[in-house]
This record gives C-alpha cells, sequence and structure tokens, in this order.
C-alpha cells in the first residue's frame, strides 16, 4: 500500500514537473500587481528583442527588395514606390554572388568535414582507444584552448606559404581554411567528453565479437553519437560560414574567396539597393539552419559556458 | 585478433588488470605493440596529431622563434635577439592602440555585460513562448559578422536621413556623426559588436540559471526577501562561476578586436579606432614594402602573455569563492 502510494505520487510528480519554480514563487505570481509588473517587463522585454534582435534582419530583407533611391530618401518607409524584386537576381548574376556563395559553400563544407574528422578520430582515440601517447597529446591539445588566436595569425600564415616536411604552398587553395579549422581543441574536447558518457560494456561486447578499431569507431561509437556530431557540424559551417581575417590571407585570388571577404571588396562598386540584396543573400542560409536547428544551436550555445568552465 | 591484449582493455577502469597485467605491459616489444592493434590506434590518431602538429603546435612553437627572429621570407631569418619587442614598444602608435583596445573593452563590458544578465534573468521567469525569446535574442549571433558590419555601416550613415539618424529625429536628437567623429566611433563600433554578441552571453546565463537551486528561494522567502534581494542574495550568487567565465571570455575576445575596427572605419577617424590586432596586421600584412613578421610575432606574444596574466590574477582572487 505505501509502495502503491509512492508510486502514485512519483506518477504525479513525472506528469506535472512543469511548476518548477523561479525568483517569483507560484503564490506570488497570482497577485494581480505581480502579475501586472512581470507580464510588463517581459512584455517590454518581448518588443525590445523583437525591435533589436529582428528589426535590422527584416530591414534588410525589406532593403533587399526596394529601389537604392528609396532606401537613401526613406530608410525607414515601406516600399513608397513599390518593390523591385531584380535586386536578388542582379546580386544573384550580375554582381556575382553566385559564384562567391558557392566558394563560401565549399569552405564550409570543406571545414565540416576535417573538423569532424580530426575531432571523432581524436575524440575516439582519446577516450576509447587509450594508446600510452595519448595524455600527452591531449596535454597538448588542451594547451592550444589557452592560446589565443592572434598568436596563430602570422606564424599560421608563414606555415601556409611552406608546409613544413611536404614544403608545398597552400596559398590561394582551400586546404588553406580546411586544414587550420581542423585543428580545434574544443571540437577534440567536446567529442572525447561525450565518447566518455557512452556506455564501455557495448564497446567490450562489439570487441568479443572480433570488431576491429575501425569498425568499432564506424558501426558503434559513431552511430551513437548523432547528438555531438550534431553540435560540432553546426558550428563548423557557422563558423566557416564567419571567418573573414583568415581566408583574405590565405585567399587573396577573388577567383576563390567567399562570401565573407567578397562582400567589403565589391561594396563600392554596386549599387545600393544590388549590395544590400547581397547581404541578404550571405545571410539566409545561415538563418535558415539557425530556424531548422534551433535546438541544437541554443543547446550548443550553453554548453559553449558549461564546457569552457 | 588476440581479445585479450586488445588496447581496449584499458579503458574499462571498473574491471581488475587482466592475466597479461600492466607490469608486462611495459616491456613491450614492437611486435607486441603491433599485435595489440597499436599500428591501427596510431593510424586512427593521425589526422589529429597531423593537423595540430603542422597547424597549431608548430606554428605556436614558430612564433616564440620568430619574435626574436628578423623574417622577411626573402633571407633566411636572423636572430636579432630583443629588437622586435623594442621595436614594438618604440612604436608610437602602440600606446594609442593599447588605450583604445582597453576602452573598446571597458565600453564592451558596460555595454555588453550587464544588459543579458538582466535579460536572461527575466526570460528565466517567462512561463510561455522561453522559445521565442531565445530565439529572438539569438538571431543576431547568426548573423555572418562581415554583412552585420557592412549593414550598420549604412545605418550609421552620417546625413539626417540615415536609418539611425532617422529613428534619432524621432525624439528630436540628432544628426549624429557615429564613425566620423573619433570620439562617437568607438562607442559606434561597441554598440554593433555588443548587438553581434550578446545573444550568446544571454544563452550562457540562461542554462545556467536552469542550474540554480530553486529551494533557496523558498529560504529567502521566509526570512522575507522580496525579489531584489533574491536576485542578489541567491541567484547571483549561484551564477558567480559562470559570471567569471564571460568576463574572461568577453576581456580575451574583445582584446583581440579586428574586424569592427577593420571594416567600418580601417583604425580611423585619426586613429580613433586602431587597435592591437589592427597594429598587428599593419606590422604583417599591411605594407607593400614586405611584412614585419617578427614585430608582429613580438606584440602578439606581448598580448597573449597579458591577458594570460589577467587570466591567471582573476582566477587567484575569484578562486576563494568560485567553488
Amino acid at each position: 500500500m505505501a509502495a502503491n502510494n509512492r508510486t502514485t505520487a512519483l506518477a504525479r510528480r513525472r506528469t506535472e514537473p512543469a511548476v518548477e519554480r523561479g525568483i517569483v514563487s507560484s503564490h506570488d505570481r497570482r497577485r494581480p500587481s505581480v502579475r501586472g509588473s512581470l507580464g510588463a517587463l517581459q512584455g517590454g522585454l518581448l518588443v525590445t528583442l523583437v525591435l533589436v534582435g529582428l528589426g535590422p534582419i527584416l530591414w534588410l530583407a525589406k532593403a533587399a527588395v526596394t529601389p537604392t533611391q528609396d532606401t537613401l530618401r526613406e530608410p525607414l518607409g515601406l516600399f513608397p514606390t513599390g518593390v523591385d524584386w531584380a535586386n536578388l537576381s542582379t546580386a544573384w548574376s550580375r554582381a556575382e554572388i553566385d559564384h562567391y556563395f558557392v566558394n563560401t559553400l565549399i569552405v564550409a563544407v570543406g571545414a565540416w568535414f576535417f573538423q569532424l574528422l580530426v575531432a571523432t578520430t581524436g575524440g575516439y582515440v582519446l577516450s576509447v582507444l587509450r594508446p600510452r601517447y595519448g595524455n600527452v597529446i591531449f596535454g597538448l591539445v588542451l594547451a592550444t584552448l589557452f592560446v589565443p588566436s592572434v598568436v596563430l595569425l602570422v606564424p599560421l600564415y608563414l606555415t601556409i606559404l611552406d608546409v613544413p616536411i611536404v614544403h608545398v604552398s597552400l596559398l590561394n587553395t582551400f586546404w588553406a581554411v580546411w586544414l587550420p579549422m581542423g585543428a580545434s581543441a574544443f571540437n577534440v574536447l567536446l567529442v572525447k567528453r561525450f565518447f566518455d558518457g557512452l556506455p564501455r560494456e557495448i564497446f567490450e561486447a562489439a570487441r568479443v565479437d572480433g570488431a576491429g578499431p575501425f569498425r568499432l569507431l564506424w558501426s558503434i561509437v559513431l552511430p551513437m553519437s548523432k547528438p555531438i556530431l550534431g553540435v560540432v557540424s553546426v558550428f563548423a559551417v557557422i563558423a566557416a560560414w564567419k571567418d573573414y581575417l583568415w581566408p583574405l590571407l590565405v585567399l587573396p585570388d577573388p577567383e576563390n574567396q567567399p562570401l565573407s571577404v567578397r562582400l567589403p571588396a565589391i561594396a563600392p562598386y554596386l549599387e545600393l539597393d544590388v549590395f544590400l540584396a547581397a547581404l541578404a543573400i550571405s545571410t539566409v542560409l545561415p538563418i535558415a539552419l539557425f530556424l531548422a536547428f534551433q535546438r541544437l544551436f541554443l543547446s550548443g550555445a550553453g554548453l559553449g559556458g558549461a564546457v569552457k568552465g | 585478433m588476440t581479445t585479450l591484449s586488445s588496447p581496449l582493455r584499458t579503458t574499462t577502469p571498473a574491471q581488475p588488470p587482466s592475466s597479461s597485467g600492466p607490469r608486462r605491459r611495459a616491456r613491450r616489444t614492437p611486435r607486441d605493440w603491433l599485435r595489440d592493434g597499436g599500428l591501427s590506434t596510431l593510424i586512427i590518431a593521425l589526422p589529429m596529431i597531423l593537423v595540430f602538429g603542422v597547424f597549431s603546435w608548430f606554428p605556436i612553437g614558430r612564433a616564440l622563434v620568430m619574435s626574436v627572429q628578423e623574417t622577411n621570407l626573402v633571407t633566411t631569418p636572423e636572430f636579432v635577439g630583443l629588437d622586435n619587442f623594442v621595436f614594438v614598444l618604440q612604436d608610437p602608435l602602440l600606446g594609442k592602440a593599447v588605450a583604445n583596445t582597453l576602452w573598446f573593452a571597458l565600453l564592451a563590458l558596460v555595454f555588453g555585460y550587464p544588459l543579458p544578465l538582466a535579460a536572461a534573468v527575466l526570460m528565466s521567469e517567462v512561463r510561455r513562448m522561453r522559445g521565442l525569446f531565445s530565439a529572438l535574442a539569438y538571431l543576431p549571433v547568426v548573423v555572418p559578422p562581415v554583412v552585420a558590419v557592412l549593414l550598420w555601416k549604412f545605418f550609421y550613415d552620417p546625413s539626417g536621413t540615415g536609418v539611425f539618424n532617422t529613428i534619432a529625429g524621432w525624439v528630436g536628437l540628432g544628426p549624429y556623426p557615429w564613425l566620423q567623429d573619433a570620439s562617437s566611433a568607438m562607442p559606434s563600433l561597441v554598440l554593433e559588436a555588443t548587438w553581434a554578441a550578446a545573444g550568446g552571453t544571454v544563452i550562457i546565463y540562461l542554462a545556467a540559471l536552469v542550474g540554480v537551486r530553486t529551494e533557496l528561494y523558498e529560504a529567502a522567502e521566509v526570512d522575507g526577501a522580496g525579489v531584489w534581494r533574491k536576485i542578489w542574495h541567491v541567484t547571483l550568487p549561484q551564477l558567480r562561476g559562470v559570471l567569471f567565465i564571460t568576463l574572461i571570455l568577453q576581456v580575451i575576445g574583445t582584446s583581440q578586436v579586428f574586424l569592427e575596427p577593420f571594416l567600418f572605419t580601417g583604425g580611423g577617424p585619426n586613429n580613433a579606432t586602431l587597435t592591437i590586432l589592427m597594429l598587428i596586421y599593419d606590422y604583417a600584412f599591411g605594407s607593400s614594402l614586405g611584412g614585419n613578421y617578427g614585430a608582429a610575432t613580438a606584440l602578439s606574444l606581448m598580448l597573449a602573455g597579458v591577458l594570460a596574466v589577467l587570466s591567471a590574477i582573476y582566477f587567484r582572487v575569484t578562486r576563494p569563492w568560485s567553488s
């Protein structure tokens, strides 16, 4: 009977966990004055967030299809002389945004691949295989977390000009962006920590069944790690999309440059409406990714604080 | 494959060591290593070792060497002692760059440190549509930084019909010169940088607020504490760790600011927005005469040193109450 009571209590707690409390107690929340001021504060916050967070992006979307003169004369007017959809196609083809868009995709996909390759194989070696040199390597990887990226700027550039051992220059090749992005200690740490949490018994069982280290990684570990691979993937693509200074240095030939590098360079040569359309086009994919994988983005951003702590 | 001697054995610390024992492994022949799967382990470790080795560890080591060398890519590098450091320290622009970077970091703290915290605390009290709040807050972070800067550059148009000046005009203010004036250029840069980054901080705080132990609120209420005292005595102390992390991250980030001054103002007007990283860039890549790579690495190492000392001091000071 007592046990039965406990199960019902447990069940009840499980069905209504939503009443977790915050700073303001549920009792206070029922008071009209508290309710009113809290509601007003939160409403104000929502309005501010819409204006500040969404406003500039909506403005860009509007300006992308507004004629130059209207944007200049009445920047906050809503289509005073109509919509000019042609801006988008002009920017896409005549301003060669299509070409730079493809470059950006190439940069992002390659950076994604190498970040995933290094992070998964590295995390697997450090967490599961654990060779005796593993601790040394892990220490060296962790140490790079504490070196600010500014230190790497010049020596890494010179390394790209003349890669040690093979003595080739990666300048003007996408390798120059892909490979350095693979050296992300943060990714390795993230993936290693995830692998650390996987049940070892499954690995043992697979090993007893005759699975070698490659098979174990490919067929057991990776399929179990989709959440963390998603986080790493999203951040890899976004980071590659955002990067500016590094591709500016190692991709001096406009033919290979991604959008982030090209946009400031072509700004003076484009008409304003076409330029704003180009900016809008460059923003569409990251925002679409964000809307599609919102949970992944936000949990990943929260993770940033947790892991570094 | 010999099951017992696979390297995987070492991954189950809970189990007692199997018959071959750790002692015997200490004297392994290369053949044992090979049979234990050491080669495949090494192959799997290779991407990490190569990529980190060539593109992280080697350049870091090289930075140390280059800072005491004269490197110009034409002749063989020559050791010059501390000449590069002396050159940088005697550069009249260094003081300006350091002051500007400190000013940027300070403004970024004033604009960007308390606001996300207040927003996150308020958002954590939202019962419905919390996802909408965080999505809206995070949206600017997703906008590519270059697009954000170019867009804001247009918003900052100094004429009366500029976007911000139009808005200021509605309440009878302005027009302001924004980026064109030496005194308002830096705050304008910081405003955009804060817009672009604050969402990430809000999300970090929100994640941390979930972990705040709520039973302490009840205890505080029993003692008659109001909302403000609950925030001050219960919420904030439990966020200390995260507040410390975001502060360090923000200082490290803002001290390396480059994109905003580079694209907004090019360091102007009259060097009012020249930052340390822009100076490093100018040393190495700004001159058509060839890069002064030694000076650039010397300055970046000095910056890294200051950052390391800063975080060490801060860590020491806050350690007594950070755990």
